[in-house]
């Protein structure tokens, strides 16, 4: 794999060229370009019905574009379904938490940890002491601070922990590429502070691209900002420039909703 | 096959295709707007059957005014049985729904065996609707077959006008796609499921009153009707009526055609039909939203 | 079809996470994970009942009169039909209306493939019924697959409606008539299922080991991604997993085991008939389920024994009178409405619905 970038700029890891999702005779997103690369945090963020989170789908595999291509590592997944792009190492997490209420939380990363290792086959062997997938979920787990939570059922934790293990689901499938649609919301400030402090562990290897509103953990951790109106970029760029960009002030002090 | 033969079962087609409309049209109605999946709904059809075995011989020649009066019983039955049970149902799964309306079947056919009997019944179109129309130089059609066609089109037809021309009916459209939002309009949700589900009773009732001097009424008559009913709903969609219309009528072509060309597979016809659709478009036929 | 993987995979605990947080020992959560987990969990009673009861089973010729013998081996392979269910409505939480079609399929293979005069095989018409029963739970899941939710309900029971039309209709079974088993089949030298405690003890065994089977495939991580795309499949999908492909093996699976006790039934009565595929059946199955508890392999195997015992107390004068004895259905529809009402999770459930703890926190709604 060619890295033909600059010494600050790491590998293109996914790139999607020209994405639009069309409802109806609505474009929620239309003619998005975006680029992930690994040693980078990318925020995108934009007011409400910027086409955020369709942008996330489409990437996750989860809505099929209407037009444009997703390209990972040069190779063309557009037409991939979300399995095949979570095994190949795109993760994401959602923003309307996501878990398995009913299992604890343990089983919760475990069973994502499982889709890496899915061994079938293997029906004699239980998959509770699966030596592959339960030490990535406790891994997991202890990264984002549940460890002492592990036990329990997933739909007891705190609103909070419930964002935590998100998250937790994420790197347990051991992505390259990490999709989080909007992490911190609800988070209290030492559960944010912990976050960030994960996702600046995280950055060295991976691509981030992270949908917030909160400015402040947005403007402290990305390293580069996409900004979204109407479903379209106005701007991109490292977090200095985009403070002061005029097209950005008018969208958010301007004509704010 | 020649021309008149042809013309002839395309007649029966449709016929029959119609019948199954109005029968869908309630399922997909109730399905669409209330999310309950209901096997009791063959049971309606039944009810109606039997309905018209009932009232015939009090109403005599006047049918119309029959039918008009068995609809209006239906309502009645289905708005109280709305209240009494199926309200229960919105917020279950789909499991217990199936298993409650399952057990209602049950239910319906104890007490028709305890009111009515085991017996198996035939009920005489009245004498006006009896006989054959002549149809252009060569043909002639039963009366009967024509005025059910003719009946099931001017139910379509108001009920048409109903969903899309009229309060009631922007209602209920309204609840198809956002329940919540209606609630929060002011409008009596409930009020307004329990109207849509005696509609879809007494539509399914109408069904069963119309088709009743065509096939006998025998106990569990509902049964193979419900099936091929969802049959129907499958390809058309749920919720869709177009989707239903077109559904039932090319439900009624492969039926009908099928009894001609290969009687003995004849009753796989359709369930392969719906295969095809669903490997061609899982969704049904008409698609619901985006 | 390559997929695309960076040479470089590093777990994702790298430096920069605070000390107080990485501290936690990795054994101490796994060993007490007392949270609920897909059915066959480690819990004393969930395998000591099985064996307790598969004891008493055993017991039964030895003690029974001919009456209660043929309702024990009725309940038995009710048992393991239900059983079969059990992986597909319970497990993996798709409800099908139309899983008689491969109980119906099981016991006639079994009848048309054996030979016309003396004794078929057991090993090899089992296994022809398991298959072909399998076989037609591949098409049928194929396609039904495709759809979700209420449609999936429906087009189950479509299918196994098309299957009943194919028996009843042609000439392939005898039409609606059924048709005989000659004679019923041995293992050669062994065991001939002619002989009424021959036959008890091979379904006892059958249902051993489907219910073996079964409690080793749920804690499998087979068995725990089934679970997974019952609790939230699109989770599972955004972990990795093709779940169209997991749905499809339970339900050809499930299949086949229906076919074995269709296999039962038609080595039992020596007869079968196109009344065994009727969907009416296929909801009897599904209440057997509800009845027990869904989610549990001993709640299908209670609902089996509960529903036995309830339609023929329903249906006997001596205990109703005659005029509810002829009306049976009455009353087992007004209790299935009854039960299901009052007790959704079942009878296994209902020491925890007695118990009533309150729930902590909302579970996120599903739909």
């Amino acid at each position: 794999m060619s890295d033909g970038a600059t010494a600050d700029a790491g590998t293109v890891l996914l790139q999607a060229t020209g994405l639009t999702r069309r409802f109806g005779g609505l474009a929620a997103v239309n003619a998005v370009s975006i680029e992930l690369r690994r040693g980078e945090v990318h925020a995108v963020i934009g007011t409400n019905g910027a086409g955020k989170s369709t942008l996330v789908n489409m990437l996750s595999g989860e809505l099929a574009p209407s037009d444009g291509t997703i390209r990972l590592a040069g190779t063309d997944i557009t037409k991939w379904s979300q399995p095949k792009r979570a095994r190949a190492g795109i993760g994401r997490s959602y923003q309307r938490t996501n878990i398995f209420n009913e299992f604890s939380v343990f089983e919760n990363a475990r069973l994502s940890a499982q889709a890496a290792h899915q061994r079938v086959w293997a029906l004699w062997q239980g998959a509770r002491t699966c030596n592959r997938s339960g030490p990535v979920a406790d891994a997991a787990i202890e990264a984002v601070g549940l460890g002492r939570h592990a036990a329990g059922p997933a739909g007891n934790l705190s609103h909070g922990g419930k964002r935590q293990l998100e998250i937790a689901m994420c790197l347990a499938t051991r992505p390259q590429v990490l999709l989080l649609d909007e992490p911190l919301a609800g988070m209290g400030a030492e559960e944010t502070e912990r976050m960030l402090g994960l996702l600046d562990a995280l950055k060295a290897d991976h691509a981030v691209l992270l949908v917030e509103h909160d400015m402040d953990a947005v403007f402290r951790i990305a390293d580069r900002i996409t900004v979204m109106v109407n479903g379209e970029v106005i701007a991109t760029d490292v977090p200095e420039q985009i403070r002061v960009d005029p097209a950005v002030r008018v969208a958010y002090l301007g004509e704010d909703d | 096959m020649d021309l008149t033969t042809f013309l002839i079962q395309c007649l029966n087609a449709v016929q029959y295709g119609l019948l199954l409309f109005l029968l869908a049209s309630g399922l997909t109605l109730i399905f669409g707007i209330m999310g309950v999946i209901n096997l009791a709904h063959g049971s309606f059809y039944m009810l109606g059957a039997y309905l018209a075995f009932s009232l015939a011989p009090l109403f005599g020649q006047q049918f119309l005014v029959m039918l008009m009066c068995g609809a209006l019983l239906s309502f009645v039955f289905g708005y109280l049985l709305e209240w009494a049970f199926f309200s229960y149902l919105y917020q279950r799964d789909h499991l217990q729904q199936v298993l409650m309306t399952y057990a209602l079947i049950l239910v319906f056919e104890e007490l028709r065996s305890l009111l009515v009997g085991n017996d198996v019944h035939g009920v005489q179109a009245p004498a006006w609707l009896t006989g054959t129309i002549p149809l252009g130089e060569r043909m002639t059609y039963p009366t009967y077959r024509l005025f059910a066609s003719a009946a099931c089109i001017v139910i379509a037809v108001g009920l048409y006008f109903v969903v899309n021309r009229t309060r009631l009916g922007m209602m209920v459209r309204a609840g198809a796609s956002n329940r919540d939002m209606v609630r929060g309009l002011g409008i009596d949700i409930t009020r307004l499921y329990r109207i849509v589900f005696a509609a879809g009773v007494a539509l399914a009732a109408l069904a069963g009153m119309i088709a009743a001097p065509l096939s006998s009424v025998y106990p569990g008559m509902g049964g193979s009707v419900l099936i091929i009913c969802f049959v129907v709903v499958v390809i058309g969609g749920i919720g869709s009526i177009t989707g239903a219309l077109i559904a039932s009528l090319m439900v009624g072509f492969v039926d009908t055609f099928g009894k001609v060309f290969f009687a003995e597979l004849s009753g796989i016809g359709i369930y392969l039909l719906m295969a095809i659709i669903l490997i061609w478009r899982p969704e049904g036929l008409a698609k619901r939203g985006a | 079809m390559a997929e695309t993987r960076a040479p470089t995979r590093v777990l994702p605990i790298a430096s920069g996470v605070p000390p107080a947080i990485a501290g936690g020992g990795s054994a101490g959560p796994r060993a007490t994970d007392a949270a609920a987990s897909p059915s066959g969990g480690p819990s004393l009673g969930a395998t000591l009942v099985p064996i307790v009861g598969l004891a008493l089973l055993a017991v039964v010729p030895f003690v029974a009169g001919e009456y209660l013998q043929d309702l024990v081996v009725k309940i038995v392979i009710l048992a393991i039909f239900a059983l079969s269910l059990e992986l597909l409505a319970g497990t993996t939480g798709l409800v099908s209306l139309g899983h008689a079609a491969f109980l119906g399929i099981g016991a006639y293979t079994a009848v048309l493939a054996a030979p016309k005069t003396g004794a078929g095989s057991v090993v090899v018409l089992l296994l022809l019924s398991m298959a072909s029963a399998a076989v037609y739970a591949l098409f049928v899941g194929a396609l039904s697959l495709r759809t979700r939710g209420v449609y999936f309900i429906m087009v189950t029971l479509a299918f196994a409606q098309m299957a009943y039309f194919i028996f009843h209709d042609t000439k392939i079974g005898g039409g609606s008539d059924g048709i005989y088993l000659n004679v019923k089949p041995v293992v050669d030298g062994l065991l001939d299922l002619k002989d009424r405690n021959a036959f008890y003890g091979f379904a006892l065994g059958a249902l051993a080991a489907t219910y073996g089977l079964l409690a080793v495939l749920l804690r499998s991580r087979f068995g725990h991604a089934l679970a997974g795309i019952r609790v939230n499949e699109q989770r599972m999908r955004a972990a990795g997993f093709r779940t169209y492909g997991y749905k499809l093996a339970a339900f050809v699976l499930a299949g086949a085991l229906a076919g074995l006790a269709g296999f039962l039934i038609a080595v039992r009565d020596g007869f079968v008939n196109p009344e065994m595929l009727a969907w009416q059946e296929s909801g009897t199955v599904l209440l057997m389920l509800i009845l027990g508890g869904l989610g549990h392999l001993r709640g299908a195997v209670l609902g089996a024994i509960v529903f036995t015992l309830l339609k023929e107390l329903y249906a006997s004068e001596g205990l109703v009178g005659p005029l509810l004895a002829g009306h049976w259905q009455l009353t087992l529809g007004l209790t299935i409405i009854a039960f299901v009402a009052t007790m959704p999770k079942g009878l296994i459930g209902l020491p925890a619905q007695l118990r009533r703890k309150p729930r902590a926190v909302e579970i996120a709604d599903d739909e």
